[in-house]
């Protein structure tokens, strides 16, 4: 079965130039925009349009974006700010950078349309630092297409909508994929997550009523305004709008990002799309969505569809789309204690369980990798994550404990079989058996 | 010993601010550190912060609190060739730890040093760069290069001035 790709966010993708505003017009780029302007749409018939088309945030917790934009107040004279978040750090995670680069238009035109169905008019989009080379030139440029052909603006095209739209540089750092970090950073702070409630809707940015998008589900708005909330709905399964931007990494033959119907099994991505696990080899495991995703044994993921209510259904989740592929000869305690390192180097320190339960947490698994652990320790990871998860301010806690949670649930037999063995590998066993 | 901005910072700061309500100058800081830390190739100075400070009309702790925090500044001397190699669960997993003893014994230097000559400063175990589909990948001077081999590496790394 051929599976259509490069529907919605990726659509320029393939023609000479993608990044450019007339390549992005040819793909009915500005139409939706051009319609607003034209009064041919309220706010509250777009909101009620990316409502209707199932359309999902893209960051990873895949809160229904329409009614995201509905909790802004209506009634509020003041400022109001639209918040992308481009500061795509969760592992595994790479197509913000393949939109910025390679079709950023689609995002400026998404901000354009969000920011008015909001009555926000002013929209920044938080690019992390470590794109300032490439993907935020791409933008500044497209930003500054668009303003010169008079789709930006004070009263733009005599419309009466103001937009003005402005692209922001972090400086490293995870966290501040945390909508409210994001905040702090973008007020020129250390990026620490606040406490909510106050939700951002009504004490965002600079104390204003704001809302925090990701790249990919802003970059889908103008598809979706344009060929319509049900064409958009009716390319995923129930519950899974649209199409999603799979960064396929790991031991696969093709990796890659590709863009394709929500709920396609994960077989066929794997198989048909990505040539299937490299060197011949088997599957051992899948994190299916940035490595704050719970992992999963092959047998269980070859059962599924790439959609949230399946990944959910299966014990793990949607996530950012990022699938990380893991052959037969992975040592599961040596990825999990780089993912743990992750968690400990990005905590920003605020909440006591995090802070040193990250720390505590790389540190059992390094002395276990040693050769110095003890099957007391494999109790004890699981008591850590147990003490993080559910205890801070943020989500970044919880995502340190799940994949300890996971990994031991899953490949138990491993890290016992490393305690027992002196911090020799099941895997290396394995292979020296086979030799 | 006081620093001054050069203009050429300076007008580049007074471009960013205009992004931001007049009121909330701080939102330059990141920005204004980036610009300083290039011009001092690869680091930035408490002189350099201060003058950051002093140009925002900000407290000198609030641009010390940003610079410490965030890990593409430097404040501490380090080379002016800043080699980020990921070391994350995508890279890792095609091979990333093997690049790193590679380039550790090519250069000398551990994670988080700087060639004696000044030439080349190793980051710390780089966290992901959102380039997982390129593994293993890393930034030179934040300019991206994929798909790694210790031969590549070799090229690269040699080409740095």
């Amino acid at each position: 079965m051929a599976i259509e790709q490069n529907l919605v966010c990726f659509n320029t993708f393939g023609s000479p130039e993608s990044w450019t505003m007339a390549t992005y017009e040819q793909h009915d780029g500005y139409k939706a925009w051009r319609r607003i302007l034209a009064g041919e749409l309220s706010p509250g018939e777009v909101i009620e349009e990316v409502k209707a088309s199932g359309l999902r945030g893209r960051g990873g917790a895949g809160f229904p974006t329409g009614l995201k934009w509905s909790f802004m107040p209506k009634n509020y004279d003041g400022q109001k700010y639209l918040v992308v978040n481009s500061d795509e750090s969760e592992p595994g995670t790479c197509h913000d950078r393949e939109i910025l680069r390679y079709n950023p238009h689609s995002l400026v035109e998404g901000m354009a349309i969000a920011a008015y169905a909001m009555g926000a008019t002013v929209a920044y989009n938080y690019m992390r630092g470590e794109f300032m080379d490439e993907p935020f030139p791409r933008f500044e440029a497209a930003v500054k297409e668009a303003y010169d052909a008079g789709l930006l603006g004070k009263n733009v095209q005599g419309s009466g909508i103001d937009i003005d739209i402005h692209g922001f540089i972090g400086a490293g750092a995870y966290i501040c994929g945390e909508e409210t970090a994001l905040i702090e950073s973008l007020e020129g702070k250390q990026g620490r997550p606040r406490f909510k409630p106050p939700f951002p809707a009504n004490f965002g940015l600079y104390g204003k009523p704001t809302t925090i998008n990701n790249t990919q589900s802003i970059a889908s708005v103008p598809s979706i305004m344009h060929k319509g909330a049900a064409w958009f709905a009716a390319l995923g399964p129930e519950g899974s709008g649209g199409t999603a931007q799979f960064s396929v990494s790991g031991h696969v033959e093709k990796p890659g990002n590709y863009e394709l119907p929500m709920g396609i099994p994960f077989k066929t991505l794997l198989e048909d799309i990505c040539g299937g696990v490299w060197k011949g080899r088997r599957l051992k495991a899948v994190i299916p969505g940035g490595s704050s995703c719970k992992v999963m044994p092959a047998e269980v993921i070859m059962e599924c569809t790439m959609d949230y209510n399946s990944l959910q259904q299966a014990g793990s989740s949607f996530g950012t789309g990022a699938v990380m592929v893991m052959d037969e000869t992975t040592c599961m305690v040596s990825v999990l204690r780089r993912i743990s390192r992750f968690y400990m180097a990005e905590s920003c320190g605020q909440c006591t369980p995090c802070r040193e339960g990250t720390g505590w947490l790389y540190r059992m698994l390094t002395r276990i990798i040693e050769g110095k652990g003890e099957e007391a320790d494999l109790e004890k990871l699981v008591d850590v994550a147990n003490k993080i998860e559910g205890h801070t301010i943020c989500a970044l806690g919880d995502a340190a404990a799940w994949p300890v949670q996971s990994f031991l649930k899953h490949f138990y037999d491993e890290f016992e079989y490393m305690v027992r063995n002196n911090g020799r590998s099941i895997v290396e066993a394995a292979s020296d058996a086979a030799a | 010993m006081s620093y001054e901005l050069s203009s050429h910072v300076r007008d580049k700061i007074d471009d960013w601010k205009t992004r931001f309500p007049a009121d909330q100058q701080r939102s330059a800081v990141i920005r204004a550190l980036h610009l300083v830390q290039h011009e001092n190739k690869g680091f930035v100075t408490a002189e350099q912060m201060n003058a950051v400070a002093d140009y925002l009309s900000l407290p000198t702790i609030q641009v010390y609190e940003v610079a410490t925090f965030y890990s593409m500044f430097q404040t501490q001397p380090v080379g002016r060739n800043e080699v980020s190699i990921c070391t994350n669960v995508a890279c890792m997993l095609r091979g990333a730890d093997d690049l790193v003893d590679h380039v550790e014994q090519k250069l000398g230097i551990k994670l988080g040093e700087s060639t004696d000559d000044g030439r080349i400063f190793l980051k710390r175990e780089e966290e992901c760069i959102a380039a997982c589909c390129g593994a293993p990948a890393m930034q030179v001077n934040h300019k991206y290069f994929e798909n790694l081999s210790s031969e590549m590496v070799d090229d690269i790394l040699d080409g740095l001035d």
